[in-house]
């Protein structure tokens, strides 16, 4: 009787632990441990807040060292290069000019961070952002309120008129109305007519800012810049204002230019560094790949700096001075 | 005795059942593949539109010029030191072409799926391939470091703060962030400014429509390395889709060009 109530224990045991086995195995994959894998995770939600302050990073170079006659990384129509040949750096000494600033686009070229609030109406829905100015670039107002674009005869201003709304996780946004400028410090225009469209993204503290720049005028191809912005705990404000003096021009100078074919400065970038003619002066080409494959047996690359050398082995201080 | 039985029989159906229901639900989860849940279609051909960082991409820039990066008093020697002869005499031609310069390297790039889970990328630049992986391996040995390392990857969706899910805009869309390590120690550039094996690369790619109905791609780019970098490195390179691959042209690594 005993020896039947221990086997008998012992043949449920055992049934158990092979059914758990059994059971265990089902569960494993197939393929073995080497490649197991945990189950695909859902896409992960995120929020994304626009409003707050966001300091510039400095690792990218979006305008190169604003050396004249530095048209790098664009496509410029034939009207376009030659205006900005005949750009000559002192018409911003004119009193008149020295507070006209820089357009729209110069949220993405220039050194300063945004600063970012929102408006809403008395229903607490959303009217605008706004992206404050700096001493040297108008306040843009993206109106997020679907109203109508005013007339194209409507004012032409620095900032433009901007309007936007979120699309598949990022907020892009859309400015026309600018008035006649610059898309580079270096004298490259952007004509009135020109179309501006952004789209802000947001990864954890980054925010990345698309600018794709169309100018039927003086652009062969969009002028494309994304610039990564990082949040700051410490509200940033840019707002002193700018303050005309004299700088040696009296009002009613005639404006400094060059003939476009006597431009002083035509090699000066391209002789600092060795680059080929068609790429410094902003040839549609030289922006793809096989423009890369085209200058390798040509191009030289400067010799290493010795002697003051500038910010991080960069060339300029030396070769200025 | 039958008594017994009965009771085994029992936990034998509920062990079962339980089995079944698991994995019926690893089954389920398979079927919702990374593939599947793409918020945004990566695949296709992508050419580089360089209009950044143009000297330092198109060019090899002098030796010693770190501009723009935030390269730490340990690099200098290194970026002095560099020898592309050197390099490519012992084999380290891929150098600059490792993931945490790759994207930055004019060229295209092919993406295609290579299975429900695994997004690859291939590189005409360098011929090189990274895969981009949306599921953890559980791997019994870690691999050796890699130029292009070990990446895992994950889809993110991102709504305006305080918008719901029934707002247009908040299905619509999304991002790919991927992160990548274990990589074989390379250059940010070609000229020699280096990172190292302990580098992390974190990775957000990003679509946006184009004007004139084109498609553009971002890759915005951290670099975290304790060892070359004093603070993190960010670039965000762009592509334009393109219709097929006829302009698809491999070439291998160089470290003199």
């Amino acid at each position: 009787m005993f020896i039947d109530v221990v086997v008998r224990r012992s043949l449920v045991a055992s049934l158990i632990a092979v059914l758990a086995a059994c059971v265990a195995l089902a569960q494993t994959d197939p393929a073995g441990p080497q490649s197991r894998t945990r189950p695909t995770p859902a896409v992960v939600p995120s929020q994304f807040e626009f409003v707050g302050s966001w300091a510039p990073l400095g690792t990218e170079d979006v305008q190169n060292d604003s050396v004249p006659v530095d048209y790098l990384g664009l496509a410029l129509t034939d009207e376009g290069r030659t205006r900005a040949l005949s750009y000559d750096e002192s018409q911003k000494s004119m009193i008149e000019r020295q507070c006209q600033g820089w357009g729209a686009s110069y949220m993405v070229l220039g050194p300063f961070g945004l600063r970012i609030t929102s408006q809403s109406d008395q229903q607490k829905r959303l009217v605008s952002y706004t992206i404050d100015a700096w001493e040297d670039w108008m306040e843009m107002t993206i109106w997020m309120d679907d109203r109508t674009r005013p007339s194209e005869h409507a004012l032409h201003t620095q900032a433009g008129f901007t309007t936007g709304r979120w699309e598949g996780g990022a907020l892009g946004a859309r400015t026309t109305h600018l008035k006649t400028g610059f898309i580079r410090k270096t004298g490259v225009p952007l004509s009135d007519q020109a179309t501006i469209d952004w789209r802000f993204f947001r990864h954890g503290d980054l925010l990345t800012v698309l600018m794709v720049a169309r100018d039927p005028v003086y652009l062969a191809e969009p002028e494309i810049i994304s610039k990564s912005f990082r949040l700051s705990k410490v509200p940033l404000d840019f707002r002193d204002p700018c303050v005309p003096g004299y700088e040696g021009r009296e009002p009613g100078d005639d404006v400094p230019h060059f003939s476009p074919d006597e431009n002083p400065f035509l090699d000066e970038f391209m002789k600092l560094y060795n680059l080929p003619r068609e790429a410094v002066l902003g040839y549609r080409d030289t922006l793809y790949p096989e423009y890369r494959k085209r200058i390798k047996n040509t191009y030289v690359p400067p010799p290493p700096c010795t002697a003051d050398c500038g910010v991080a082995g960069n060339f300029v201080r030396r070769r200025a001075g | 005795m039958r008594r017994s039985l009965a009771a085994i029989a029992g936990v034998v159906l509920v062990l079962f059942a339980v089995g079944g229901a698991s994995a019926q639900r690893q089954g389920s989860a398979s079927s919702s593949s990374a593939r599947d849940l793409a918020p945004i279609d990566l695949t296709g051909y992508w050419v580089s539109y360089v209009t950044e960082n143009w000297r330092y991409r198109m060019v090899t820039p002098a030796k010693g010029e770190y501009r723009r990066i935030p390269a730490s008093p340990a690099a200098l020697p290194i970026i002095n030191a560099w020898d592309p002869v050197a390099d490519q005499r012992a084999g380290n031609q891929c150098k600059s072409y490792g993931a945490a310069a790759i994207m930055s390297v004019p060229g295209r790039l092919h993406i295609t799926w290579q299975d429900a889970d695994t997004l690859r990328i291939d590189t005409d630049a360098g011929t090189q391939t990274r895969l981009l992986r949306f599921t953890d391996r559980a791997s019994s040995s870690a691999s050796r470091p890699a130029w292009q390392g070990d990446s895992n990857a994950r889809w993110e969706r991102v709504a305006a703060a305080g918008s719901t899910a029934q707002d247009p805009a908040y299905a619509a869309g999304g991002s790919l962030r991927v992160v990548t390590s274990n990589l074989r120690a390379g250059y940010l550039r070609k000229n020699g400014v280096p990172y190292s094996e302990r580098a992390t690369v974190t990775e957000h790619f990003d679509i946006a429509p184009l004007p004139d109905g084109g498609t553009l791609l971002l890759v915005n780019t951290i670099v975290d390395d304790p060892v070359y970098l004093n603070a993190p490195y960010v670039v965000s390179p762009h592509f334009k889709k393109e219709p097929d691959g006829s302009k698809w042209d491999p070439t291998p690594c160089s470290s003199t060009w």
